[in-house]
């Protein structure tokens, strides 16, 4: 649906080039909630302006719905965003009009007849919960419900994607949620691919099958939402993740229990089928192994459970390390805390 | 009851001259100004009809222009004013120099009017597929409305100002009433009154400006 191929984009400043893109490769299916995450300045928000050539690449490809869109001419182009919607930050509604013509300007833009578009913005407005605002001015709406404007714009033309730069980012943890929860609909409903920016975990947490991390104009980890969350392997995708995923032992406790000799703590990570198996009652009846539970945590990514939890071993230290290696043949993630 | 030269018909003539070079002037040099503030905008470097060229032509040209005051303008064009209006005296030969002074004030005024416009509208409108035209017509002056039209009321009362030289070359208007005969004949009352009807029309010109400007913004 979404394609970037060897895409690199450079800011000429005065006197130096900044790189904010580096080959960047990325591939959104259709049906996908693709989310990037990044701290701010890692060139996320250049990367979602390229598919719709807000930014032109320096180099590479960018090819939506088979279509390289560097090929087109400006008509071509032009025709080509229609099937792009786009929702901003801070939504960029037009403060002169009211809910009705924010939603109706694609449509106007194309010319449509103005029965059709009265009919395609009740629709609209009926569908993102805001029938009732027809005529309200965007300075009379809450940053929540502007947003529900700014993406009924977005879909008024019938997209096939829907780009989101930070969406949620100017809104309350409550509104963010009823947000993603419409963009999870619009997903659903109308089976439109959504490639999101942000850089808050929770949005990739409730909404996006797949995942890229970026750092720095590089995408330094993508896939499958659930692997990359369940086995980060960079530094920055770590502390994305550890926002959401306990996963640290608080120092005062680690220094507590690290001295007890005999004794070693392990931390398991488990997901998918493994959640909820009697893994404690094995080690403890096959080798003898008694486990204190220090720290323990559930999480839900898609319907998916990820379930942490850090552990202190006692017993032999022998079967302590067979009983570890029972567990890792089990499918769980197995880390011994370091001495 | 006083002690003067004029009469009234002769002080509602010269508001009527007055109010009738305002007018056109303003209509006119709106008409020329006005477009040339979008150029302005849209040729300027990231602009949605970026030109160098043409903006680095425009942009000094209006620059220059305004530079003059209007009474040596109003000379120094007389050559010009002739050409259009065939008179260099009268009424109509004041609005020719008051179009050529007040046009590139109003093109500044509604080029910062437009720039005023939140740069992200212009990413919605491009994110939308919107032409060049479309994103002036549907987003930048919509959006710029009530900022334009106190460009244009400050504008009038520049206008205001500059029709009181007009009598330098007999365009008539209150402020040639009161050169004429307030200064030249030491009647002081015209002078006073010419005062007060100066500052009752700027009063009125922006308080409907203002009026008409909130109306539009509704915020």
């Amino acid at each position: 649906m979404i394609e970037l191929k060897n895409v690199y984009k450079t800011f000429k400043q005065k006197d130096n080039e900044v790189q904010a893109l580096k080959d960047i490769n990325l591939k959104v299916e259709k049906g996908d909630i693709f989310g990037v995450i990044g701290f701010s300045g890692a060139g996320k928000s250049t990367l979602i302006r390229l598919v719709n050539l807000l930014e032109r690449p320096t180099k590479g490809e960018v090819i939506v719905s088979g279509e390289s869109l560097l090929a087109l001419n400006s008509k071509q182009l032009r025709k080509a965003k229609k099937q792009i919607g786009m929702v901003f930050q801070h939504f960029y509604l037009l403060e002169s009009k009211n809910v009705f013509d924010n939603i109706a300007i694609p449509l106007i833009l194309q010319k449509r007849s103005k029965g059709e578009i009265r009919k395609r913005v009740m629709e609209l407005l009926e569908f993102v919960g805001l029938s009732d605002k027809e005529k309200a001015y965007p300075n009379e709406l809450s940053g929540g419900q502007k947003q529900r404007v700014g993406i009924a714009r977005a879909l008024a033309t019938n997209p096939s994607v829907l780009l989101c730069d930070e969406a949620t980012s100017a809104l309350d943890p409550q509104t963010t949620m009823s947000i993603l929860r419409l963009l999870k609909r619009i997903n659903e409903e109308y089976n439109i691919t959504v490639m999101i920016i942000t850089h808050e975990m929770a949005v990739i947490q409730e909404i996006c099958n797949k995942v890229a991390v970026m750092e720095q104009g590089e995408i330094i980890e993508q896939g499958n939402v659930l692997e990359v969350f369940s086995n980060p392997a960079h530094p920055t995708t770590q502390s994305f993740v550890s926002t959401i995923v306990q996963h640290d032992l608080p120092e005062s406790m680690k220094s507590k229990y690290k001295s007890i000799p005999g004794s070693r703590i392990a931390k398991l990570e488990f997901f998918g089928k493994e959640v909820g198996q009697p893994f404690l009652y094995e080690i403890v009846t096959q080798f003898e192994v008694k486990p204190g539970i220090l720290f323990a945590n559930t999480v839900e990514i898609q319907d998916n459970l990820i379930s942490t939890m850090t552990v202190r071993l006692t017993g032999q230290d022998d079967q302590i390390i067979r009983a570890l290696s029972y567990l890792k043949e089990q499918g769980i993630q197995v880390e011994e805390v370091a001495e | 009851m006083f002690d003067t030269f004029i009469t009234t018909d002769l002080f509602i003539q010269a508001i009527v001259e007055t109010l009738y070079m305002v007018g056109w002037s303003l209509l006119i040099g709106t008409l020329i100004g006005g477009p040339l503030g979008i150029l302005l905008v849209v040729t300027r470097k990231g602009g949605v009809l970026e030109n160098r060229l043409l903006y680095n032509i425009l942009n000094p040209i209006i620059n220059i222009i305004r530079s003059l005051p209007f009474i040596i303008l109003l000379i120094a064009i007389i050559p010009f004013t002739r050409f259009v209006v065939q008179t260099t005296i009268g009424t109509e030969a004041a609005i020719v120099p008051l179009i050529i002074y007040i046009a590139p004030y109003i093109a500044r005024l509604v080029e910062n009017s437009i720039l005023e416009v939140n740069p992200g509208i212009l990413e919605a409108a491009e994110s939308m597929g919107a032409t060049p035209f479309q994103v002036i017509w549907y987003f930048l002056l919509p959006e710029a409305f009530g900022s334009l039209i106190l460009s244009i009321t400050t504008a009038a009362i520049g206008l205001l100002g500059a029709t009181a030289m007009a009598g330098t070359v007999g365009g008539g208007g209150v402020g040639s009433l009161a050169l004429t005969y307030g200064y030249q004949r030491f009647d002081t009352f015209v002078m006073v009154i010419t005062v007060v009807v100066l500052i009752i029309l700027v009063q009125v010109i922006q308080s409907l400006g203002t009026f008409l400007a909130r109306k539009v913004r509704r915020r």
